[in-house]
């Protein structure tokens, strides 16, 4: 078969072995975050705040110290004060962030923590510390936290991005604009405007692996830790920042992650199970609650979304206006500046202007969660797409194929595209049977599409050949959905040696160079394109050493199938194996390292189209069928990227219909389990059929884009268009729960 | 806290009696949550599951008694108490997981006094009896009494529930149980509504009983539709009825999990569907006890 | 504080161990019996991370006291294979890649024996109902759906 792009010849890439660790991981063997026991280890507590907004009085640790078995009690005041330090705004933030100094800011704030023998005594330790607090008002939303005179979160708080900078101080951070042409003039082409409001809630990433350190502190000041992360290297810069220490006395290991989708780039139990262990002498042991989980870690933002487009009767959209404002939670860093760039980013609108405002509240800080930002903003304005096809009477997919962004397109963020793969996800969705097969009764049919760009940023990898002919591939990138493969598989087809014949490995942040978090999809590209790079300074070195065995010129000597050849097949040719056994006598031992900051990062695109089935007396929605289908750049583990399209988009199934923060009055968060804050179980769902798009990334020498998030972008978008189409009514505030949906079919049918 | 195991219901009394902050449990599905968010803090956990009689499942000619501590998933599995009162068993199936249905039972889900428990609209709509043990003897209650509001049952705090009987269902009988959340599986009930009819020979209903749950502070009888079935066939008109009686009875919260109208409105819906499943359940059996 | 002596059978060999009376078993099996293999997720029986077969009956390990496994039968993911040579469903977990990060997958894998031992053949709706104390939050299910369908399959044939 020729070698085309459609078939690139590959031996390993795109084929579906078995992951390296997956034996550990059937057999229970696997070491995540929270399975480290060490001798003498103890177990630690946090003491967290039960206000939403409060003035820390007094900290009585004394109860707490006194008691037999207690080893350490720890609180804000045991930090160092990064503000008279002059430190960066943020990283203040996470510092106050890890524990709470003069103010709690949410509902979980850390203010004080534990250690001790057991973990029924540190859990009582922790109960007996006394902290006195006076309640201050708090603001849950964006809209309490924007109105006039609300009680402010940072009183210095200036919000950054207007000009001229306003004189008083607010809760909103920051403000973000891109615009391009003439509103009117689009407006004014237009031959059908919708607008439309949206809302959504927080969600949280629901990862099944509460946080978890251990950490062992030594006398010298030097101290290791091991944790569940997406990367320990910010683990170990932020954590040497909270304490106040340099970098290099951390050590930080990477568990086993249980999960993240970014809820884990960032710390909290880290500094604080360092200092514990500090100040006990012995190691610490902290792991969260799921309640904790829930109360205190890294939801998404709550958000008001505004969006008004224009289209004319032949299907172009003539103008986009879209005003978002996102909650930040604690402190400032909504994924608002991601929305923005991302909101109308899939479609070439000549005239558009798209403002966004950071807003603090108070809730838990957000962290990433998957695509951050793109799936609200996407859900408004897929949502209102669908609107403006239904108005035009044109097909979904054909509206979307009129406007798509292809090569060369004005990004609204900015830059051209390069190569992408947006038509290509519709067209493949609009060849599917899916898309035409017969609805029943109370079905409803709905597309929508999503946008990423995906990240590049920093890796390293570090190959060793073996003295077998067998190769490690040591990274930096803790792997959260079977990287590990497709490191593996990268190598295997680099080196031409069996997949099986390499050992892929996520080392400490001592024994590989400095790597970047496991985030915006970037790993299979950045982390993998370093591997590739590894792989070809070794096998630069292999023809070397084959051309000094044979006493030849190296441009004479060709790698082919793990294998030094020699061009005009004069010399028998010295597999892999053969010249890692000679190694000592050719120059020493073979092994390469490769550090990059990854550029050519494609961005990915996926369309999905799902039919519900609407009970029109109880509002209960249910999936019947779905489809995604999704530009991958190229699949080096087309397992893995199913993989990350279905968990995508059925964590997108649980934000659409059911998935929610409920706060009370008082700003305490009202469902903080798995039993009610309702994320989808198997008997929710239909099989998530998958179609892999195949464009390749031209910047990546495998074409790699990133798969890892725009799977969560469309679907709550799809769900609200199939919701509209069994049943005629438009769900505009997420989740689509069956009360609302039951609430508006009455209002539809008075 | 001390974990105690008595083998013997006079046994598990006298250590009641003695110790004032014992709690008993059966399969500690609600307790575990309960000690762990600060909501119940026993001094001794008194387990019933190594009492004989309270793990059991048996019948004769009258009734069938079924222990209290019987873990849910020896009713489901149970053939022949699965066809004589489906409903029942598809209430214990939908508490909780298949992991909680191998500890959850009747007992624990009655006495939690949880107005959402599952299988209580469907015990009730059976007439179930609940046998009490204390140190002044046995009492036989119905299950309709036992919860006076959320969390709260007539139970002495040195009583418990041994075993529930129900009468063996008439040829011609029928019940079902339904409840509506919003996820398929996993979810705490926002409305449940158990049914059951007798049919006469000519096929209208000679006998209905219709109990709601999650809609009042405790699970509650639809007197009113249960009197309007009797001589019909359950037929459109009547079933309106039966709805707008249903969502009359109602007196439920807003809360985290549904609406007051939310819960009104799709009480009459399901009390309607659980009506029409028990009847097509009393026609199909004839004579076969 | 006393902690009470409890005897049990553990993947087939006798174990016992102490613990406090409050403590659960995941916890006891985890930091006393040094078997990690069953998670904590939730702490309250929802996510079923923590399933183990406890007289042959797949329970969720954080709602059972300790000593309530005197005298029990348990079967941990650690006791799935036998003698180094996988279960089917741990081959068929393997090669359908029915995991992502691996944290649920102890718990499906247990959740998944107690199916089958119970329905040799499986229906989806019935697998997917089954599995529905399990929480999976990187897989989206599917894979892990025909991951036991495949299973069954092979187990129906041996």
């Amino acid at each position: 078969m020729a070698i085309t792009e459609e078939n690139p010849g590959y031996k390993w890439v795109g084929t579906r072995p078995i992951r390296p660790d997956g034996l550990d991981k059937v057999t229970g063997k696997a070491q995540f975050g929270a399975d480290l026991t060490l001798p003498g280890m103890l177990f630690g507590k946090v003491v967290r705040s039960p206000h939403a907004h409060a003035r820390i009085l007094s900290i009585d640790t004394s109860a707490a110290e006194s008691m037999l078995g207690v080893k350490a009690v720890i609180t804000g005041s045991d930090f160092p004060d990064l503000v008279a330090n002059g430190a960066h705004p943020m990283a203040i933030d996470v510092s106050h962030n890890a524990i709470a100094r003069d103010k709690v800011l949410y509902e979980g704030h850390v203010v004080a923590a534990v250690a001790a023998t057991t973990r029924e005594l540190a859990e009582a330790a922790a109960k007996a510390v006394e902290v006195s607090y006076e309640v201050l008002p708090h603001v849950l939303t964006v809209d309490e936290a924007m109105a006039d005179n609300a009680p402010l979160l940072h009183e210095g708080m200036i919000t950054k991005g207007v000009d001229p900078a306003p004189d008083q101080p607010s809760n909103i951070a920051s403000r973000i604009v891109h615009e391009r042409g003439d509103l009117e003039q689009g407006f004014g082409e237009a031959e059908v405007v919708v607008e439309r409001e949206f809302t959504t809630k927080p969600v949280h990433q629901g990862y099944i692996e509460p946080h978890a350190a251990v950490a062992d502190a030594n006398s010298d000041g030097r101290a290791n830790i091991w944790c569940s992360s997406q990367g320990h290297f910010q683990m170990r810069a932020d954590t040497a920042s909270v304490l106040g220490v340099s970098q290099g006395t951390l050590k930080v290991t990477a568990a086993e992650i249980g999960g993240g989708f970014g809820g884990k780039t960032v710390i909290y139990l880290e500094p604080i199970a360092v200092r514990l262990s500090q100040r006990a002498g012995r190691p610490v042991k902290l792991v969260m609650d799921r309640d904790e989980v829930f109360r205190a870690t890294g939801p998404t933002s709550g958000t008001r979304i505004k969006v008004k487009m224009g289209v004319s009767n032949d299907g172009k959209l003539t103008a986009a206006e879209v005003w978002m404002a996102f909650e930040a939670g604690a402190y400032a860093g909504s994924p608002v500046g991601a929305a923005g760039m991302t909101v109308i980013a899939a479609y070439d609108i000549p005239h558009f202007l798209v403002e966004g405002y950071d807003v603090v509240c108070n809730k838990p800080r957000v962290a990433a969660y998957r695509a951050p930002g793109a799936p609200m903003a996407a859900f408004a304005v897929e949502s209102v797409l669908d609107e403006l096809a239904r108005s035009i009477g044109m097909d979904p997919i054909d509206l979307r194929l009129a406007n798509a962004a292809v090569e060369g397109t004005q990004a609204s963020y900015g830059p051209k595209f390069p190569r992408i793969g947006f038509v290509e996800t519709l067209e493949a969705i609009k060849e599917h049977p899916n898309y035409t097969a017969e609805l029943g009764p109370n079905q409803g049919r709905g597309v929508a599409a999503g946008f990423w760009f995906n990240a590049g940023m920093n890796s390293s990898a570090t190959v060793h050949i073996n003295e077998n002919g067998t190769a490690t591939v040591v990274t930096g990138s803790p792997d959260i959905g079977g990287s590990r493969q497709s490191m593996a598989l990268m190598a295997a087809e680099e080196l031409g040696i069996p997949y099986e014949s390499i050992k892929p490995v996520v080392a400490d942040t001592e024994t590989v160079g400095f790597t970047d978090v496991t985030g915006g999809s970037r790993v299979t590209l950045a982390t993998g394109a370093a591997v590739v790079d590894a792989c070809r300074i070794v096998i630069e070195d292999l023809r070397a050493r084959a051309a000094k065995t044979w006493d030849v010129e190296v441009d004479q000597v060709e790698w082919v199938d793990g294998q030094a050849q020699h061009v005009d097949g004069s010399q028998p040719p010295l597999s892999l194996d053969a010249l890692a056994a000679k190694s000592g006598r050719t120059g020493g031992p073979i092994s390469a390292n490769a550090s990059l900051n990854a550029r050519g990062v494609g961005a990915a695109f996926s369309t999905q189209v799902c039919d519900v089935e609407v009970d029109p007396e109880t509002g209960v929605t249910r999936v019947v069928r779905y489809l995604t289908a999704q530009d991958a750049g190229r699949a080096i583990s087309p397992d893995y990227v199913e993989g990350q399209m279905q968990g995508g988009v059925v964590q997108g199934i649980g934000w659409g219909l059911n998935e929610e923060y409920v706060h009370d009055q008082n700003g305490n968060m009202e469902n903080p389990s798995f039993l009610d804050y309702r994320m989808p179980v198997a008997s929710d769902l239909p099989m998530i059929e998958c179609c892999i798009v195949e464009v390749p990334n031209p910047a990546h020498p495998y074409g790699v884009r990133g798969v890892g998030e725009v799977g969560i972008v469309p679907p709550m978008a799809a769900l609200g268009n199939a919701i509209k189409d069994a049943t005629g009514v438009r769900l505009t505030d997420l989740p689509m729960t069956p009360i609302k949906v039951l609430e508006a079919l009455n209002e539809q049918s008075d | 806290m001390k974990y105690a195991a008595p083998s013997s219901v006079e046994e598990a009394t006298s250590l009641l009696s003695s110790s004032p902050s014992a709690q008993v449990f059966a399969g500690a599905t609600d307790i575990v949550p309960q000690i762990h968010g600060g909501r119940q803090a026993p001094e001794v956990l008194v387990d019933l599951k190594k009492i004989d009689e309270l793990v059991s499942l048996t019948s004769d000619d009258k009734k069938w008694t079924v222990g209290a501590a019987t873990p849910t998933v020896e009713l489901t599995e149970n053939q022949a108490f699965s066809q004589e009162f489906p409903g029942i068993s598809e209430a214990a199936g939908l508490i909780g997981s298949d992991q909680i249905q191998s500890r959850s039972s009747l007992g624990g889900n009655l006495c939690n006094g949880s107005p959402a428990a599952d299988s209580v609209p469907a015990m009730m709509v059976n007439g179930t009896r609940a046998l009490i043990a204390g140190p002044k003897g046995n009492r036989l209650v119905d299950v309709s009494e036992v919860v006076t509001g959320p969390g709260q049952t007539c139970l002495d705090s040195d009583e418990f529930v041994v075993e529930f009987e129900i009468d063996r269902a008439p040829s011609l009988t029928g019940d079902a149980y339904l409840r509506m959340i919003p996820r398929t599986e996993m979810d705490i009930a926002v409305v449940g509504a158990g049914a059951r009819v007798t049919l006469a020979e000519d096929g209208t209903i000679a006998a209905a009983a219709l109990a709601l749950g999650a809609v009042a502070p405790t699970v509650v009888r639809v007197t009113a539709a249960e009197e309007a079935l009797i001589g019909t066939t359950a037929d459109e008109d009547t079933l309106a009825v039966v709805a707008a009686a249903a969502s009359a009875v109602c007196n439920p919260i807003d809360d985290k999990r549904g609406t007051i109208a939310y819960r009104e409105q799709v009480a009459g819906v399901l009390a309607k569907r659980a009506v029409l499943i028990a009847m097509e359940r009393a026609q199909q059996r004839n004579g076969d006890v | 504080m006393a902690r009470t002596h409890i005897t049990t059978v553990i993947n087939g060999d006798e174990v016992d161990f102490l613990a406090e009376d409050s403590t659960s078993l995941l916890n006891a099996l985890r930091d006393e019996v040094g078997l990690t293999g069953a998670k904590e997720g939730c702490g309250t029986g929802d996510c079923g991370a923590c399933s183990i077969l406890l007289d042959e009956r797949v329970t969720c390990s954080c709602l059972v006291f300790a000593p309530e496994a005197n005298g029990a039968n348990i079967l941990t993911v650690e006791g799935l294979a036998d003698a180094g040579e996988l279960h089917p469903l741990q081959q068929c977990f393997l090669e359908g890649a029915a995991l992502q990060c691996g944290i649920c997958t102890p718990g499906f894998l247990i959740a998944a024996k107690a199916l089958l031992d119970k329905n040799p053949d499986p229906t989806e709706t019935e697998i997917r109902y089954a599995l529905a104390g399990n929480l999976c939050r990187c897989t989206g299910y599917d894979k892990i759906v025909r991951a036991v369908q495949e299973a069954a399959m092979q187990m129906r044939e041996q």
